[in-house]
């Protein structure tokens, strides 16, 4: 077997397996009925795939072949299960499914409209009745294709407790019966924000990891987005789902510009906007304005709103504070709690002056929700040094030091210090 | 798929009053309507409860329930449902709810179709 035909194999089934395989696997669970089926099915064909493509040729559609051979095996695993629950409805969707059908939106008995089977296994995957580290889990392998060792990675578990995880979670959908389907409208909204909240946490995850070295994870904030375009994609018109894609894609533009060299943080005021991503700044601009059209604004979108407004900016000094302070305002009605509560302060201080946002993080710290949080003496520290009390500024700091788990955020704090008392 | 949904409350917060009586018997006419009931009981309080074990190979007797916790097991219901979605619904309308929690548990089908 010549070495280009295997090379020429491998590529195509590369390109399937990034492009559509989780699409592919969709369809076969909505077929089985079965999650662990249908990804063994999946793994059988690609096997097959990477036997025949080389001396066969690559099909002229790679993609229908690979799902017809993993229904087939789907098919034969099924016939010979001893127990197979549903066996007989398993068998007949597996038989009357159409061959192009994984590349359309499919309708369902007792669903309102057809829709794509990926967006089916993501409200599948981010159940709640699955726990969040579930969920989370759940939607980076089926969904995203990651490896059980990168999700396990990720998130500094160990690979062999990622995998009982996972094995859990599926076993619960199977046993307790949870429904592969897209949720009734009337439903929607909440599980969106199911959705929403699983994605939140791994951009969240990949933007500042608490105890790894480095700030920025970029691989995690790259499947978040990946997955939240696909959310947008497949279920159109959502603005809480366009709100959280333009949060995301305005944080990630700044990204290349929040680390220095050495790997040190680097603060927005002092970032080097030349190194902004304008195109992705103008993607999240372009869905920020759209969402915000649909109506009441949700806690995605005005943070979104306030993103844009700091991308917006041509320097720092020029960042519209007032509207910025306005918006905290806004988050706080639709989302009181007090990391948002530190943020409004903070820009309080930065719009009226810093006695103002001093006096609301004062308040804060006397409340003591934010007891041990860093960023209550660094951002107090900040205020300080714009009004002139180099000491009291500084001692914020200390505590801020004190208080801060990253490395990478202490040394720059540490920095901080140094700068004010020279 | 069968559920069965558990009713955990502190019995010793329980409402007795009559009205608490006509929701139990409201819902249960809505189960029944839907189509879905199986069966359903309420349990007399843990007071009333014994506990058997064998150690050592011999029987042992013990007032109450098997474990002391906060909320007690007071009830439950055997419904029949499409999926977890359809249970988890009648489970969020069970009266005592925003009181005690709920479990819902998939029961074990022996027989393969």
């Amino acid at each position: 077997m010549a070495a280009g035909e295997q090379a020429r194999a491998r590529e195509a089934l590369e390109l399937v397996f990034r492009r559509e395989r989780s699409q592919i696997l969709a369809v076969l669970i909505r077929l089985t009925g079965d999650f662990a089926l249908a990804e063994d099915a999946l793994q059988e064909a690609f096997a097959e795939a990477l036997r025949r493509w080389p001396r066969d040729g690559v099909p002229s559609r790679p993609g229908g072949w690979i799902t017809t051979t993993a229904r087939r095996r789907a098919i034969d695993v099924v016939r010979r299960a001893r127990t197979f629950r549903r066996r007989a409805e398993a068998l007949a969707r597996l038989a009357a499914e159409p061959a192009t059908a994984f590349q359309e939106p499919v309708a369902v008995a007792g669903e309102d409209a057809a829709w794509d089977d990926r967006l089916r296994l993501l409200f599948t995957c981010c159940h709640p009745s699955l726990s969040m580290e579930s969920q989370v889990a759940l939607t980076l392998r089926m969904v995203a294709g990651l490896t059980t060792r990168e999700i396990a990675r990720a998130f500094l578990a160990a690979e062999a407790a990622m995998a009982q995880r996972l094995v859990r979670a599926k076993h619960k959908i199977r046993a307790a019966e949870i429904p592969f389907r897209v949720p009734p409208a009337v439903e929607l909204p909440e599980r969106v924000d199911a959705v929403l909240a699983v994605l939140y946490l791994v951009f969240n995850e990949g933007y500042t990891s608490t105890s790894d070295a480095a700030l920025v994870r970029d691989d995690l904030c790259a499947e978040a987005v990946r997955l939240c375009r696909l959310l947008n994609q497949l279920l159109p018109s959502q603005a809480a789902v366009e709100g959280l894609l333009a949060l995301m894609l305005l944080h990630r533009a700044r990204s290349r510009a929040r680390t220095g060299p050495a790997g040190e943080l680097i603060t927005l005021e002092r970032q080097d906007r030349a190194l902004w991503n304008p195109d992705m700044i103008e993607e999240g601009r372009v869905l920020v304005e759209g969402a915000l059209r649909r109506g009441r604004a949700g806690p995605y979108q005005i943070q979104a709103a306030i993103a844009a407004l700091h991308v917006e900016a041509e320097s720092a000094a020029q960042t519209d504070w007032p509207q910025i302070a306005a918006l905290y305002a806004l988050l706080l009605r639709r989302q009181p709690g007090p990391v948002v509560a530190l943020n409004h302060a903070v820009a309080v201080g930065m719009a009226a002056g810093p006695a103002e946002g001093l006096a609301l993080i004062d308040g804060l710290d006397a409340g003591g929700d934010l007891q041990g949080y860093h960023l209550l003496p660094a951002a107090r520290a900040e205020l300080l040094v714009r009004q002139g009390d180099v000491a009291d500024a500084a001692q914020s700091y200390r505590r801020a030091i004190a208080e801060c788990l990253n490395p990478v955020e202490r040394a720059h704090l540490e920095k901080r210090l140094g700068e004010l008392i020279g | 798929m069968r559920y069965l949904i558990l009713i955990y409350e502190n019995e010793d917060t329980a409402p007795q009053d009559p009205g608490e009586l006509d929701r139990w018997h409201a819902y249960t006419e809505q189960l029944k309507e839907a189509g879905v009931l199986r069966g359903g009981e309420a349990l007399q309080p843990t007071s009333t409860a014994t506990t058997v074990r064998r150690l050592d190979g011999k029987v042992v007797t013990s007032d109450g329930p098997f474990a002391e916790t906060k909320e007690q097991l007071g009830g439950f219901y055997m419904v029949e449902c499409a999926d977890l979605d359809e249970a988890l619904k009648w489970a969020a309308e069970i009266p005592s709810v925003g009181r005690g929690p709920v479990e819902v548990r998939p029961i074990m089908e022996f027989d393969q179709p």
